[in-house]
């Protein structure tokens, strides 16, 4: 295409068309003349020349949003590092022991191996502290980026076709990092790790038919037992992190078939992208940023301690202390247990229906659900089946955005309900009130961020289209000839005006009978929808708007 | 570079549109293009939009311009490389200079601090070094690809459908149904054997419902403290105190936390008179003494926190609230059933014993309680 791009197709700085297998022409240097020849063995074995001249050259927009994937991708290179080591030390078994290491407080303590091995990574090991911190915070950071990662999909657009199939593979593997983060958090079998899995057991146990077997099966035995931990752990490090890295994989591979998208901007089609080649420009980049990461993660697991399990004790079923908390990433799911109102379980015919549990089990079941599928919903609802490459502005899709925002508040409502005790005690308020407030965000939160974010969408959209049609306002005061003062209004930039007019329009679908003269339910719903999506809608600027709007003056 | 000949209606020209509908990928996107794309579905095609104005000119960091500044940013790339080799160096140096001594408790936050900002500081040399060298020297004018549709071409396609029409005739499996389906019988069929050997995740012949309607408690057995296992005395309970309770004997079990899973019980003593007995228990409480399961009725955590001046007790994990002079009925939260009673009584030598076992389940629902 370019001539960056014939340039890539040689091996090393040549050309092409040098004889099969004779190394392309270089300098003369000894270490060129090995690097050549070093090459040449490689190729030779490998065709490796064709992955280089395919990919070397790709190019990759630039973007700080797009970084968020890469933060996740590169603090789970750090957990599999980090918890490898780890694996050396720890003994996944619950078989009791006394503990005698140096943490003296817990000398003498019954407990079991595995959280007698924790403790010694933490005590005895030189840097097995950092090791284990290292591992809990780029754990905790895998977590928030890949949440952030998925926003940023959401309220762009990213997951218009052709990347629907890749958002669902990105949420599954936002899921099984949730997964992966309770098993790790149980594994050390302190106080607090045991509490939680007690809290699973419980939740088991509420399922119609099968629950006190499940939970049978799942503990190996009454609970605690002496399975779970030896259990969790296989999950942990061998088919949940092996199952995550074929996704990555294939996540990856899809954002190459699909090249990454872009924003909109000047020069910036739908067939083409414009960014940086991958060497070197962009190897340097992500490269470099994956050490920063690192780097990051290593200076905070070395200042702050993160799940000191030694204040906490080994597990026991019947001590706890106020204000037990999960890891955060677990506080939706607990705060949904936490909302439902009392009293809601019944026995009917000699059988326990524990709604207490099933209700917030559905809710979070149907919230996964219509996140996971909802590219499918919208594309329905637009009929929209061209690809899309460049994203759009969060305020150019106000529907969009405002579902997001009330998914964001529902989400973040259950999350601030797993918090409720400790609400309640720093504020010095009833728990009672707490809990009751929460309940009414849940429900009425999503309603008013939905507006609150449609109209604010709405507003920063006719200011984008009021400026690309009058510019923006300078500052500057004139007088006029006639004694009255204006300000000056300064055009923007053709490339500026791009970026604010270059979106899509739609509108909401128009009901029409089919060929056999009916009108089916399905389109009622879609038309339905499509109203509700497009109703309200700022048009962008037309050649003719900005032509009357300049004859104007 | 690659200005023109890459500005969106000059890619247009190329199409890939097949059987009469037209799918070449999101041209319409390009109002000049609509004519060609796929369907819009509900999107307003205009024809009237701005036109693109192309990729701006490109501006020359000063990097570019000035020799002395390219100079200065190469010295800062190398010396945060260098640095990073210090960092590594100071990391295993720090691994021998601070070594965890058992009996100084703060040697193991110097190892970690130390060694930890060797780490760092050999990654963020890397890290930093490598992104200003991309971002200040590195060649920085933008490269342009050109997208091609997701979709194969239509040759390509038709194609893979004649090769599965082909693999159809050649093996018949269209044809020889017979084959096909016990072939599919068959596959349906061969992972039961590995369901079925999941069964052996729990004991055999024993059932759960069973074991979870039973706890340690008997008739006799002595209310002990958690952990120390001591007896009580009924006449060391004062009003307004709370004890931790574990069965007589449980420190000795072989299955000590599955028992205390089920048996641990809270003992309070509030003033008789405000407790409301309901008729059948009234000897289950020893003079304003009463013992309550501590299994949270809800999903099961320790019912832990005892509130003197209202006689509530709070569970920690969501807050449900069991009052305790009305036999711990559930005043808030999401549990429904009321704490299970341990009906306890004292012995000849004053020491409080149970009565019995609990008369239900202790603990969370399940779905063969009733
Ligand atoms: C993919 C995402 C992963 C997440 C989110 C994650 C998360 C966690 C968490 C939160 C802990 C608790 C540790 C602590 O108490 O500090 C943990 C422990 C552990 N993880 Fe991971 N982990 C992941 C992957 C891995 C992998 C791939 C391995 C090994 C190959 C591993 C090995 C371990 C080990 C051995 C422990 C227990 C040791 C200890 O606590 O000291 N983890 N993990
Ligand atoms: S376990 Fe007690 S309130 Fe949930």
């Amino acid at each position: 295409m370019t001539i960056e791009k014939t340039k890539a197709d040689g091996l090393v700085d040549g050309t092409t068309d040098h004889p099969v297998g004779a190394p392309p022409r270089i300098s003369n240097a000894p270490s060129a003349r090995f690097t050549s020849a070093a090459a040449n063995y490689i190729d030779e074995r490998t065709s490796i020349s064709a992955v280089v001249k395919e990919f070397g050259r790709k190019i990759f927009p630039d973007h700080w949003s797009f970084m968020l994937g890469e933060v996740a991708l590169y603090s789970f290179v750090v957990i599999i590092l980090t918890g490898t080591f780890l694996t050396f030390f720890f003994q996944a078994s619950m078989a009791p022991v006394v503990y005698d290491g140096s943490f003296v407080p817990l000398k003498g303590v019954e407990m079991s191996s595995a959280m007698s091995s924790t403790l010694n990574i933490s005590f005895e090991i030189r840097g097995g502290l950092l090791v284990r911190q290292i591992h809990h915070w780029a754990a905790l950071l895998f977590i928030a980026s890949i949440g952030l990662h998925m926003l940023r999909i959401y309220f762009t657009g990213a997951f218009r076709k052709p990347r629907e199939l890749n958002w669902v593979i990105g949420f599954v593997l936002f899921i099984l990092a949730l997964a992966e983060g309770f098993t790790g958090y149980s594994l050390p079998d302190d106080l607090l790790s045991g509490n939680g899995l007690r809290i699973i057991d419980g939740m088991v146990k509420g399922v119609p038919f099968a629950g006190s077997w499940l939970s049978f099966l799942i503990f190996g035995g009454e609970f605690p037992g002496e399975e779970i931990v030896g259990r969790l752990y296989t999950l942990h490090i061998l088919l949940l992190p092996a199952i995550i890295v074929a996704l990555i994989a294939l996540h990856l591979v899809f954002v190459v078939v699909h090249k990454h998208t872009q924003y909109a901007g000047p020069g910036k089609t739908n067939d083409n992208v414009i960014g940086y080649p991958v060497l070197p420009v962009y190897a340097a980049k992500a490269g470099g940023f994956f050490f920063i990461v690192f780097g990051i993660i290593a200076l905070i697991a070395s200042f702050f301690t993160i799940n000191p399990i030694w204040n906490y004790g080994p597990y026991d079923p019947s001590p706890v202390s106020a204000g037990t908390q999960p890891d955060w990433y677990i506080g939706f799911a607990d705060g949904a247990l936490r909302l439902i109102p009392p009293h809601l379980e019944s026995v009917i015919w000699g059988h326990t229906y524990s709604w207490n549990i099933l209700i917030p089990i559905t809710v979070l079941g149907l919230f996964i659900l219509t996140v996971l599928i909802y590219p499918f919903i919208e594309g329905w609802v637009t009929g929209d089946k061209r690809e899309h490459h460049i994203l759009d502005r969060p305020r150019n899709a106000p529907t969009r955005t405002a579902i997001g925002a009330a998914g964001v508040t529902f989400y973040a409502a259950l999350w601030s309900a797993a918090s409720s005790d400790i609400l309640a005690t720093h504020f010095q308020l009833s728990i009672e009130s707490v809990i009751h407030a929460i309940q009414a965000a849940v429900i009425i939160g999503p309603v008013i961020a939905y507006f609150v974010a449609k109209r604010v969408c709405l507003a920063l959209q006719k200011k984008d289209r009021e400026m690309a049609l009058h510019g923006f306002e300078s500052g500057r005061i004139v007088r006029l000839p006639g004694g009255e003062y204006i300000e000056v209004h300064q055009d923007v930039d053709e490339y500026e005006r791009w970026k604010l007019v270059s979106f899509h329009e739609y509108k909401p679908l128009m009901i029409r009978p089919n060929a056999k003269g009916k009108i089916t339910a399905p389109q009622r719903l879609r038309a339905g929808m499509s109203k509700w999506f497009f109703e309200d809608r700022i048009a962008p600027v037309t050649r003719t708007d900005l032509e009357r709007q300049k004859s104007h003056h | 570079m690659a200005h023109d000949d890459t500005s969106g209606t000059d890619v247009a020209a190329f199409s890939s549109g097949a059987d009469g509908v037209s799918t070449s990928a999101g041209r319409a996107v390009e109002p000049s293009a609509g004519a060609s794309s796929a369907s819009g579905g509900l999107a307003v095609i205009t024809t009237d939009g701005l036109a693109d104005p192309g990729i701006p000119p490109h501006r020359k960091r000063v990097t570019d311009l000035d020799p002395k500044k390219a100079k200065t940013a190469q010295r800062t790339v190398y010396t945060l490389f260098y640095l990073s080799i210090a960092g590594s160096i100071f990391a295993v140096a720090a691994y021998m200079a601070f070594p965890i001594n058992a009996d100084d408790p703060g040697s193991v936050r110097l190892n970690t601090v130390f060694l930890g900002l060797g780490i760092t500081l050999a990654l963020m040399g890397i890290g930093i070094g490598a992104v200003h060298w991309a971002k200040s020297l590195m060649h920085d004018e933008e490269g342009v690809d050109i997208r091609h549709p997701v979709r194969s071409s239509d040759d390509t396609r038709a194609r893979a459908v004649e090769i599965f029409h082909e693999g159809n005739v050649e093996s018949g499996i269209g044809r020889r149904s017979l084959i096909r389906n016990s072939l599919i019988g068959a596959l349906v069929a061969f992972p039961l054997p590995a369901v079925i050997l999941f069964r052996g995740l729990g004991p055999q012949n024993e059932n759960p419902a069973e074991l979870l309607s039973h706890t340690m408690w008997k008739a006799g057995a002595r209310l002990t403290l958690d952990p120390s296992g001591l007896p009580i005395k009924a006449a060391d309970v004062t009003i307004g105190s709370a004890f931790h309770i574990i069965p007589e004997g449980l420190n000795d079990t072989h299955d000590r936390l599955e028992q205390k899973a089920k048996a641990a019980v809270l003992l309070m003593r509030v003033n008789p008179s405000d407790l409301n007995v309901s008729a059948g228990r009234e000897n289950w409480n020893y003079d304003g003494i009463v013992a309550y399961s501590k299994i949270c009725t809800h999903v099961g955590c320790p019912v832990a926190l005892f509130e003197q001046q209202t006689h509530h007790l709070l569970c920690p994990c969501h807050q449900s609230t069991f009052d305790v002079d009305n036999e711990c009925a559930v005043i808030f939260g999401p549990a429904k059933r009321a704490l299970p009673q341990l009906p306890i009584t004292v012995d000849g030598e004053g020491y409080l014993i149970a009565q019995s076992d609990f008369l239900e389940p202790v603990g969370p629902s399940f779905w063969e309680r009733s």
